[in-house]
Formats: C-alpha cells, sequence, structure tokens
C-alpha cells in the first residue's frame, strides 16, 4: 500500500521536518499540535493504545446518531419515573439541598407548594433538607434549567424503536417566570396545573388520534430552516404544531381549549425544547455502557455542578463547579444577578445540536453575542472534538455537511477545545427567573478526571 | 546574577528547533547572561538551578517557561521585549484564514494524505500515530523517547492493517521519490532499502549514488526494531512490502547484529522472499557499510565502487596524538569505532563497543574517543546535531586547544534535514586546527544531487585542510593510520 501508491503527506511536530519535504515541492498537510491537558498524557496514550478505542467510539457514534425516538404519549410523572410524593428529580449531576443553588431551591419549593407538600414558601423552604433528590439522568429523563420533576406533573413519554429505551420530558411552561427558571409565584403554580389539567389531557388525546411522532424528523427539517435546537426551536416547534393540528382540531372538544393549547404553544418558541431533549435523551441512553470508548453521553448541571459520564466509564460522573454563562441579559438584570450554569439541556450539544449546531442558526448568533462567522467558527471547532457527523442534522450553509456530534473526552484533552453549550441564565436567586441567555463551556477539569478514569479501565475487569 | 526572569506562560506552545531558535536569539543579545526559552517539561524545569533560576512552582508540560538572566534590569527589559517580538512574529504566520487541523485525525480526513510524518515530544507520539494508522495512513516517526511498549502496540496495530510504522527514532525514508526526514536525493532505481539505522541507510545511499545506482524505496524502521521486545515487526512487513513491490528488484537489509532469535528470524524471511535480498548486520568482526554495499552492487551485477576521495596534504605542522571522533551519526561513529579499534586500541566513546571503554560525563578521556553527538542523551532539548553544529564545534574547538589530541574524525551528513551549508561552519575551523599541526579527516555522507552539493562541500573542505572521504570506513581508517603512525 506504502509503495504502490504516490504518498500524500502530513506532518506534525517539528516545522523543520515539513519543510524540508516542502522543499521538494510536495504539499505537506501541517497539523497546529499544541501538549494536551498537563497531566494527561500517558492517559491518552493508554486509551490511544487501547485496541478497543477505535471500534467503541465508533459503535458510540453510530448508537448516538441513529436511535429514531418517537413521541408516543403523555403520563403522570409518579406512574412513569417511580416518584412517590416528596420525591423530586432535579438537572444535573447529584445534589442535595445543602448545596443546592437559589434557581434549584425556588424550582424545588414551586413543586412542594404544586404537589400540596407546603402551603407557603416559608414552610416548603423548611421542608428542603426533609425532600428526596434524584437527577433526572438517572429516570431516563432530561429536565431544562433546574428540571425539576415531582409526581403530579404531567410528562412526556418518548420511544425508541430502534434500541428500545423509554425517555421521559416535562411539558415547557414558556418563558419568563417559570418553575425551571426557580420562580414559584402563584402564577407559575396556576400554570403548573393548567398544563396537568388542561393541557396534558388535550395533548394525550391528540397523540392517541395522530399515532406517534418522529421527533428526530422535526429536528432535522428545524436544522434546516435556523434553529439549533437549544436556544433557538422557533421553527420545530412551529413543524411540532403543523404535524398535530389536523388532529387537535378533531378532537371532541370545545374549539376555546383548542385555541387555548394552541395558543399556548404557539406562544412560546421553545416549547419543543422539552422534547428534544427527551430524545436527545434517548440517543444517549442508546450510547450508553460502550467498554473502551471515551465518548460523552451526558453533560449536564445542576446549578453548582457541572457533571459529565462518558459511554466507557458507567453510571460515573465526573463533576466540577459550574461556571456563569457569557451572554446578553434581559434589562434591569446583569452577570451579577446571574446563577451558575444549571439545566440538563446540554443534552443537545450532547447528541450534536445546540452550540455544535450554531452554524445552522446565523438568527441567534447575535443573541449570543456575535457575528455569523462566529457560529460558523464555532461548529468548525466542535468537528475537532467529535467522533461523527450527524447522519439526519445537516446545515446548508456548510454544504449540508451533518453536525458534529458525539464529543470524545480524550479529543478534548488533546486539544482543550472544550464543548461550547448555548443555554438560558437563570436568576441566583429563588423566586426570579430568566434573567438571559448565552455561552458556557464546562471545566477541563472534567475532562482530565474523565480520561484519567478512562485509562485506569484499560486491561482491568471490564475489559472485554 | 545581577537580574532575572523566571515565568511560565500559558498556552503558548513551539516545537523544540523553534524554541532554540528563539532561545539563542535572546541569549546572544548584549547583557543577557544566560536564556531559557523551552517548554516547561520536568527535563526543562531541572535545568533552571543548572543556571542560576530559582524554580517554578506549579509548572505544567503545556507551559512555556522563560527564564532570563540579565546584568542589569534594562538589558532583561530589552531581552524580554525582543521575546515577545519574536513570539509575535510567528502568531502571524499560523493566524491562516481557515483554521488549521488540530489533530491528526482532522488534518488526514481534511487531505486524505497517506503518510504522516511525526516529529513530536516522544511522550506524545503514539496518541497521533495512532490517528493516522486508524485512518489508514502508514507513519514515519521521528520522533525519539518512546516507549518499547508503545512502540509493540504501534507495530501491532500497523501489522494488523497492512500499514507500516517507520520508527519510532527513524531518521531517514525515502518514499515515491520523497525524502522524508535527514534523506539524500536519490535517483529512482531498483534497490529496496530496509534499515534499523538512519546513518546507516545514508552511507549506502551515498555510495548506491556514487555508482550510479538508485532506490525503490528507504524504509526506516528505528533503532530498536530488531530488539527481542520488538522482534523486527516493523523490519518484516518492510521487506514483505518490498518483495510485492513491482519497481524493487533487490532488497536490501542493514541493521546492528540483533539477538540470535531475532537474526534468525529476519534471515529466515529473507530468504522466503521471492525477490533477491542482501542482509547487512554491522559490527565487529563483520562488514562494514562500505563493504555490504560492494555485496549490493555484486548482486546488481555490478562492479565494486572506489569510493571518492578529496584529499589534503597533511598539516605541515603535524603534532600527532590520538583521534578524536566527532559524530552526527551513531551508526557512522560506531562503524568508525570498529575500523579504528584494531588499529588503535580501546575507543573511549559514549556508545562504546566495550562497557570498559564508556566515557564518564564530562565525555573526555585521555587517548582516542568518540563520541555520538546524536545520543538521546545529548539532544534531549536540542536540536539533532544533523541541524545544530554548536555542540559540536564547541567540542572540536576544545580539542584543538587539546595537544593530546592529534587527528579529527568528523562526518557531515549532506541531504535534506541537514544544516544547508555545513562547509561555510567547518571549514573555517578546519583551517585553524591545521595550522595548529591537528589532521582533519570527513567522512562526507552525500550524494550528487543533495541540495548542500556533495562536490562543492568536498572541495570546500579539502580546501580548508581536512581529507574528505566518502566512505566513513575509509576516512575511518585513514583516522586511524594517522594517528598509529604519530604514537
Amino acid at each position: 500500500m506504502l509503495l504502490d501508491q504516490a504518498p500524500t503527506i502530513a506532518a506534525v511536530g517539528v516545522d523543520l521536518m515539513a519543510e524540508e519535504i516542502e522543499a521538494q515541492a510536495i504539499d505537506v498537510t501541517r497539523v497546529l499540535w499544541r501538549p494536551p491537558l498537563s497531566g494527561t498524557e500517558a492517559a491518552l496514550a493508554t486509551i490511544a493504545a487501547d485496541p478497543r478505542v477505535a471500534d467503541a467510539n465508533s459503535e458510540a457514534g453510530r448508537r448516538l446518531t441513529s436511535s429514531r425516538p418517537k413521541l408516543v404519549g403523555i403520563a403522570r410523572a409518579g406512574d412513569v419515573l417511580g416518584l412517590e410524593r416528596g420525591q423530586f428529580l432535579h438537572a444535573g449531576p447529584p445534589i442535595d439541598w445543602a448545596s443546592a443553588s437559589g434557581p434549584l431551591r425556588g424550582a424545588l419549593m414551586g413543586a412542594m407548594i404544586y404537589e400540596g407538600l407546603a402551603e407557603t414558601v416559608e414552610e416548603a423552604e423548611r421542608l428542603g433538607p426533609t425532600i428526596t433528590l434524584d437527577p433526572c439522568h438517572s429516570r431516563h429523563a432530561a429536565g431544562p434549567m433546574a428540571g425539576v420533576i415531582s409526581a403530579s406533573m404531567p410528562v412526556f413519554v418518548l420511544h425508541d424503536e430502534v434500541f428500545g429505551a423509554t425517555t421521559y420530558g416535562t411539558l415547557n411552561e414558556g418563558l419568563g417566570k417559570v418553575l425551571r427558571m426557580g420562580a414559584y409565584g402563584p402564577e407559575v403554580i396556576d400554570r403548573l396545573r393548567w398544563l396537568q389539567t388542561g393541557l396534558a389531557p388535550l395533548l394525550a388525546a391528540t397523540l392517541e388520534h395522530h399515532g406517534p411522532v418522529d421527533l428526530t424528523a422535526i429536528m432535522a427539517q428545524a436544522v434546516q430552516m435556523g434553529d439549533e435546537c437549544h436556544n433557538r426551536n422557533r421553527a420545530a416547534t412551529s413543524l411540532f404544531i403543523r404535524e398535530i393540528v389536523a388532529d387537535l382540531v378533531e378532537l371532541d372538544v370545545p374549539s376555546a381549549d383548542i385555541a387555548a393549547g394552541l395558543r399556548f404553544i404557539n406562544s412560546n418558541d421553545h416549547f419543543m425544547l422539552n422534547l428534544g431533549m427527551a430524545a436527545g435523551k434517548a440517543a444517549s441512553d442508546a450510547a450508553r455502557d460502550i467498554p473502551g470508548s471515551s465518548m460523552v453521553v451526558i453533560m449536564a448541571r445542576n446549578g453548582t455542578e457541572f457533571g459529565i459520564q462518558t459511554a466507557g466509564t458507567g453510571d460515573t460522573w465526573f463533576t466540577a463547579p459550574c461556571d456563569v454563562p457569557e451572554g446578553l441579559y434581559l434589562s434591569g438584570f446583569g452577570p451579577e444577578d446571574a446563577n451558575p450554569d444549571i439545566g440538563d439541556s446540554a443534552i443537545m450539544e450532547t447528541v450534536g445540536l445546540g452550540g455544535f449546531a450554531m452554524a445552522a442558526a446565523p438568527a441567534i448568533v447575535r443573541f449570543v453575542g456575535g457575528q455569523v462567522s462566529d457560529a460558523v467558527e464555532s461548529t468548525e471547532k466542535m468537528y475537532e472534538i467529535t467522533v461523527a457527523e450527524h447522519p439526519l442534522y445537516q446545515i446548508p450553509g456548510l454544504n449540508f455537511r451533518g453536525t458534529p456530534v458525539g464529543i470524545d473526552a480524550t479529543l478534548v484533552a488533546r486539544t482543550g477545545i472544550l464543548p461550547v453549550i448555548n443555554t438560558g441564565i437563570a436568576g441566583k436567586e429563588p423566586g426570579i427567573g430568566q434573567v438571559g441567555a448565552g455561552l458556557v463551556s464546562p471545566r477541563p477539569s472534567l475532562f482530565f478526571d474523565a480520561v484519567k478514569s478512562l485509562a485506569a479501565r484499560v486491561g482491568s475487569a471490564d475489559a472485554s | 546574577m545581577a537580574s532575572s526572569s523566571v515565568a511560565l506562560r500559558h498556552g503558548l506552545y513551539r516545537d523544540s528547533v523553534t524554541l532554540m531558535q528563539i532561545s539563542r536569539t535572546v541569549g546572544e543579545l548584549a547583557g543577557v547572561t544566560a536564556s531559557l526559552v523551552a517548554m516547561a517539561t520536568p527535563l526543562n524545569l531541572d535545568l533552571l538551578p543548572r543556571l542560576g533560576f530559582e524554580p517554578v512552582p506549579g509548572a505544567g508540560s503545556d507551559d512555556l517557561l522563560v527564564a532570563i538572566g540579565a546584568d542589569d534590569d534594562a538589558s532583561l527589559a530589552a531581552a524580554l521585549a525582543r521575546l515577545d517580538e519574536l513570539f509575535a512574529a510567528r502568531e502571524v504566520t499560523t493566524d491562516a484564514a481557515a483554521q488549521p487541523a488540530r489533530t491528526t485525525r482532522t488534518a488526514l480526513a481534511r487531505s486524505g494524505a497517506n503518510l504522516v510524518v511525526i516529529s513530536l515530544p516522544g511522550p506524545n507520539a503514539l496518541v497521533e500515530s495512532m490517528d493516522a494508522l486508524h485512518a489508514g495512513a502508514d507513519v514515519m516517526l521521528f520522533s525519539d523517547n518512546v516507549s518499547v511498549e508503545q512502540e509493540v502496540a504501534l507495530k501491532e496495530e500497523a501489522h494488523r492493517r497492512g500499514l507500516l510504522v517507520m520508527g519510532p527514532d527513524c531518521g531517514t525514508a525515502i518514499v515515491g521519490g520523497v525524502g522524508l526526514c535527514f534523506a539524500n536525493v536519490m535517483r529512482p532505481g531498483e534497490v529496496g532499502l530496509v534499515a534499523a539505522s538512519g546513518t546507516g541507510a545514508q552511507q549506502v545511499c551515498a555510495l548506491l549514488d556514487a555508482a550510479g545506482v538508485g532506490v525503490s524505496a528507504v524504509l526506516g524502521t528505528g533503532g530498536r526494531d530488531l530488539s527481542r521486545a520488538v522482534g523486527a515487526r516493523s523490519s518484516l512487513d518492510a521487506m514483505a512490502m518490498l518483495d510485492k513491490h513491482e519497481g524493487t528488484s533487490l532488497v536490501v537489509m542493514i541493521s546492528k547484529p540483533p539477538p540470535a532469535d531475532v537474526a534468525e528470524r529476519v534471515a529466515a524471511a529473507a530468504g522466503a522472499l521471492t525477490t533477491p535480498s542482501v542482509v547487512g548486520f554491522l559490527g565487529r568482526g563483520r562488514d562494514d557499510l562500505t563493504a555490504l554495499t560492494d555485496k549490493v552492487l555484486a548482486a546488481l551485477g555490478r562492479p565494486a565502487l572506489h569510493p571518492p576521495e578529496w584529499i589534503a596534504p597533511l598539516p605541515a605542522n603535524f603534532r600527532g596524538g590520538a583521534v578524536r571522533g566527532l559524530y552526527s551519526g551513531g551508526t557512522l561513529c560506531d562503524e568508525a569505532m570498529v575500523v579504528t579499534c584494531d588499529l588503535l586500541g580501546p575507543i573511549h566513546s559514549n556508545i562504546p563497543l566495550d562497557p570498559s571503554w564508556a566515557l564518564p560525563a564530562s565525555l573526555t578521556a585521555p587517548g582516542h574517543l568518540m563520541i555520538d553527538f546524536g545520543d538521546d542523551q545529548l539532544t534531549q532539548g536540542r536540536p539533532h546535531p544533523m541541524i545544530d553544529w554548536t555542540l559540536r564545534m564547541e567540542r572540536f574547538e576544545a580539542e584543538v586547544a587539546d595537544p593530546t589530541c592529534g587527528v579529527l574524525l568528523l562526518d557531515v551528513v549532506l541531504g535534506y534535514g541537514s544544516h544547508r551549508a555545513p562547509a561555510g561552519v567547518l571549514a573555517p575551523q578546519v583551517r585553524v586546527a591545521t595550522e595548529n599541526g591537528v589532521a582533519v579527516v570527513v567522512s562526507l555522507i552525500g550524494t550528487s544531487g543533495d541540495p548542500q552539493g556533495l562536490d562543492s562541500t568536498a572541495l570546500e573542505l579539502q580546501a580548508a585542510g581536512a581529507s574528505v572521504y566518502l566512505s566513513n570506513a575509509a576516512a575511518a581508517r585513514a583516522a586511524a593510520e594517522l594517528a598509529k603512525g604519530s604514537a
């Protein structure tokens, strides 16, 4: 092979070596190599020398991009997520009340009031230390911002026919003062009750009439319509309405109820986000537990800590403090009002959307502070740290190239390029709600820890 | 020192050759007494106290270490300002419109290249090499300080995929007519050369070129390939590739003598080729590279070569004394010691033929000695002596000043990768040496097509008073005769 074709050459290392080949009138593709994260050299070599890693990562990438979750119905969270009264799910890695940030406490307090566990905010706050908390991710769910799910809440039920996963997500409450941003006022609780008694039965009946909704297909179209499906879901939400509207109007319910449901969804560009996250969770679940794989399957934040998991390290969370996103603030708010990063919505970046699909969403680049060229550059950079290109999420502006998908922790450690996450910003005090939106990245130490742990497993008991 | 600054700069990376150039430029500024601009590896951090600097805590290997000592604050400030300029100048060149690939993986995905030349620090080499193999590209691995376990892992992966890893510590290859790293310009031909030694391959190339013979390919394997641990994996794969290659009618394999079982395996593999082969294991009591080349020529049905030589008259005031060999090529140094020890007895060296002939850390000893300046211990933190002549020329001057030195023996390796004007560096010092009664003998390893000019280099050195030989063995023999006759 080496001798049967004209050599085309790439060079990495000392510039002189490339120059001496170029002096022979031969083109050389140079690599702009930089040392890996300090202290990861040996671990990176151990992982690279593991004969499983190439196949493991390509299999992880294949599974992540070939799940086809469909929305099949709506259920009561307590029935499908095993939640009792007094038990709550939240975004991000595990946390207790004492460590919970303002918006997470606010959302939990609101949920306690909603569940009738507390009459007042003060009572809810007093009960805080007594409630049971588990990550959404531990129950096949993903929750935006605070991500709080309690037993009485309605949840979307998704089923992936390819890999068999069933995943869950709450109904999006809209913008402004909402539970997921840490608000707990009466209007928040009232809206939650209407979601439970008004919208959820309406959508459940519609889905029964319509049959399963292919969410991947909706997001694939939305990416070509200017959504990156994390901070911009306008196209995806519109497509979702279009998909179900005929079945909705055929329901034997008062037209005022149908109109109220449609007005609510239509007034909230992010209605589709929660469905997209549950779909992302299905893709992520499909790619879990592949020995030898260094691909990231979860990125999630609880407002205090950022946590990641990889396909090759089972249920182990690697965590580090969350940072405050950089971005734009709603009028009257500034960085001093912002809570550190929060939410499971980074599942979108984990499956090749959000910050990874920025080049598809020129309409939002100014919102997150930049120009169109920055969006393209952002997506281009993510190809350096991902194992695959998404076969369905294609970016028109990049000649329909698939979005970069499947973050490889070793590539992050090698290049120092961190995943870019588009995110909302919650107020740091309980009860405030959303204060802005922007960009954030996990800290390098997460990938340092993941790489060390992956290397420690090479040749150990889980090798097979 | 009167004024000094030791600092870490995070996120600033340059390769070792570039940093050496920057470090030297700053070190030569007026008022600067010491400078170390290098990546903050444990090795470079250890240098700080030796240069009179305070240690810096908390350094990571991805930090850049900048330590400058100066006579006064003004000189220090000027040096730091100059340093910033040098780094800024380099930044501009990398500020291309398209973002350059940050990993070998990405570079191969974009370019479809099928051969990757890797010259990273050893601990980083495996990761990029695996990128290449996973993408179906062959690897030329120049890096040294790669562990033997990693070498085996790379070569096993390459073998599984029908690819070749040339190296680690592989200095020379020619593939598809393209010279990689240190390679001479060769005409296309029918000899396929597999070499565990870079300078050994270059000597054979130089002699074949003088005989009018070209090569189909030169495939390096790295000096450790024929060790028991590596088991000649790349050598066997390379021979098999050449055997299948239509343009190759003679396979030549050269290496230092391997352990007996590995030698048997290589000999058996060579014997099983459908293409004729010549296997040469170099060492005491065996063929030298020049004799081996004659066997190659004989196998091709060609007459033996009388290698060119450019003899200068002995200095009129030749003072006689010991041979001091200053080599850049390890195999050439080894060969010179094999040739001369039969005539002169013990030759002290940092790569001694006999353990009892080992040089102390000072690298000095009375009597005959030869130093391989390309040895890992002498190249850590600095470019190879074929690129950077500084250490060798410092030693050259010291030997001229040492009255016990009568003969200086050096290799001058031409071709891509090597210093572009070695005669310009060496000739003035040769003049000084001969004026002081020291004979200078040069083994000139080059071909007629090399960019430095074989004849012009030889003539310039000859005119300065050196006797120049295309055959290293002949040069070593001549040096030994001079020393023996004068002792």
